[in-house]
């Protein structure tokens, strides 16, 4: 992937090839003829590639730490219970790629093929793909500004072997940035069946939440429901419920009241969620996942 | 050899500090926020940078949602969110028409906002100043670290929860200062238990111990665990003033004692 200049307008720009910053680009003269906001190639690419999977499915949410790549892996476990239900579950948090670890995949390589690239598989019918597992440390940060992710986002699209796939899950970082952008447009062509957005019922997520469910109206991407983790904390001694994160504003549910949109279930604050991770353990399976 | 940069609109701040973490969710607004009240409570004039474009969280802890910014002749003036004008911000929340606007925004465009942010708000005199940061090591973090390095920085404050998964992403933060060249100051680690308010039986709802093990490991302080407290959450999300009114609250004790280190750090960097 080509360095590109810090201060670069984009290739869709008017500025593009023209800006002061873009003196010394090796994509200048590309930029300045207009070749640069031609649709990308890779878009068609991936479209072609997409062909074999059937559902596509975004894991979002605008904030983070609300357990979005906790939900996606277990979405993509509970898929996969059925032995005929091939999933294939693709970690574009390129920053900070979580699944590996949740998965208990750490450490594990990917391969490359004629075909392309070989997700790592957890189960026969279970694939998955993440920047972590190109990174040679659990140290190693990368440290990538907005172009080069995109060019790692369209590489995982387009160059990844998935094979026969009914389900693809797409677990995302937090924000409404070029990755969520690059995911959409890669896609465009592609058919993408929804969103499924996670918060947690306070207001300081909500209000993230919002601006994300925003951001799927600007894109045009449909949503397919909203789910509230982290709900209530159940004590493990005297079993009596504390809401550890207070719906100040009525939480996910008023929200999705107001904005006309499913409230798909609410999950409580499990702690063994958090040791499992930990361990590498298979999570056990959760029928909210299942029944929406 | 570079010329010197002109101070500027930061030349009457003496301490800068940014709130990093490199996984979401963990607390930086909280902390960034919570340390901002506690240096007020110690009589300092504090200023908050918010460099989250896309979740600018911090207007509402502050109750400053809504507010207007204005301009002067040196540029934009930092909303104060008290009436004794020691502590103000400056956040993209401010800048949008409603507080739903989603800023999507690639890149290059978040880059020239937050350098517009350090150059040209005109903060004043200020003892400290607290950058909050999104999760992540991307152009946001890029952008403040080079638009603030000739300025000296005391450092990053590195927020963690305890779980593996939150220690797994900020060891990678921890590497992206030290290749930024950017001092820890110091690890925080955040929702370290929870003790149940019908029982007092204390959970580790989210694993144990990851924060104090990251510091030892990478060789860095450990500056204290907070524990999770739901007036805590309540006060931020009512815009309260935590420290003011929750001095008996489990979580004070560690946010205090975070303020306390940073300010022992400062004096160590006058000479």
């Amino acid at each position: 992937m080509e360095e590109v200049p810090q201060g670069c307008p984009g290739t869709g720009s008017a500025q593009a090839g023209r800006g002061a910053s873009c003196q010394g680009c090796p994509n200048q003269r590309l930029c300045a003829s207009g070749a640069g906001a031609a649709p990308d190639p890779a878009i068609e690419e991936i479209k072609e590639k997409m062909k074999t999977v059937k559902h596509k499915i975004l894991v979002l949410s605008g904030k983070g730490g609300v357990g979005k790549s906790t939900f996606s892996a277990h979405l993509a476990h509970g898929l996969a219970e059925d032995e005929n239900t091939q999933v294939a579950l693709l970690d574009i948090d390129i920053c900070g790629p979580s699944i590996p670890k949740i998965m208990g995949l750490e450490g594990e390589q990917v391969h490359q093929s004629g075909s392309g690239w070989s997700p790592v598989f957890v189960e026969d019918n279970l694939g998955v793909m993440s920047v972590g597992f190109l990174l040679s440390s659990p140290d190693d940060a990368v440290i990538w500004r907005g172009p080069k992710k995109n060019g790692m986002i369209k590489q995982f699209l387009r160059d990844v072997d998935w094979g026969e796939v009914d389900y693809l899950i797409v677990d995302t970082p937090p924000g409404t940035s070029d990755e969520h952008l690059s995911a959409v447009q890669y896609l465009s062509a592609a058919h993408i069946d929804g969103a499924v957005i996670i918060t947690t019922p306070q207001e300081v997520s909500l209000q993230d939440v919002r601006k994300e469910i925003n951001f799927c109206h600007k894109v045009k991407l449909p949503i397919i429901g909203v789910v509230e983790n982290m709900s209530v904390f159940i004590c493990p001694k005297c079993k009596k419920e504390t809401q550890i994160f207070p719906p100040t504003t009525g939480g996910a549910e008023v929200m999705c009241q107001d904005l006309k949109i499913p409230l798909l279930g609410k999950v409580p604050l499990d702690p063994h969620i958090g040791i499992q991770e930990f361990c590498g353990h298979h999570p056990p399976k959760e029928e909210h996942f299942l029944s929406s | 050899m570079e010329a010197a940069v002109e101070p500027g609109n930061l030349a009457g701040v003496r301490h800068i500090i940014l709130v990093l973490s490199g996984k979401g969710g963990v607390g930086k607004s909280t902390i960034s926020t919570e340390l901002a009240l506690a240096l007020r409570h110690a009589g300092k004039k504090v200023g908050i940078l918010d460099v989250d474009l896309c979740g600018p969280s911090i207007p509402r802890m502050l109750r400053a949602q809504g507010r207007a910014v204005h301009q002067c002749d040196s540029g934009w003036v930092p909303v104060f969110v008290d009436q004794e004008q020691s502590i103000s911000l400056m956040s993209v929340g401010f800048l949008l028409e409603s507080p739903d606007e989603a800023v999507v925004w690639r890149g290059p465009k978040k880059n020239a906002l937050i350098k517009q942010f350090v150059a040209d708000v005109a903060w004043g005199q200020l003892d400290y100043l607290v950058v909050d940061t999104p999760p992540g090591t991307s152009d946001e973090h890029m952008a403040a670290v080079e638009a603030l390095r000739p300025y000296s920085p005391l450092g990053a404050l590195v927020v963690t929860t305890p779980q593996a998964v939150s220690v797994g992403d900020v060891r990678r933060e921890l590497t992206f200062c030290r290749k930024t060249g950017l001092q820890v100051v110091g690890v925080v680690e955040n929702m370290s238990g929870f003790v149940c308010p019908h029982c007092a039986e204390c959970t580790n709802v989210f694993s144990r111990g990851g924060g104090e093990v990251l510091a030892s490991l990478a060789g860095v302080p450990f500056l204290g665990s907070v524990p999770l407290d739901p007036e805590l959450t309540r006060s931020l999300e009512e815009g309260q003033d935590f420290i003011r009114d929750f001095p008996k609250s489990p979580a004070f004790p560690a946010l205090f004692s975070i303020a306390q280190k940073v300010m022992s750090e400062a004096p160590a960097r006058l000479s």
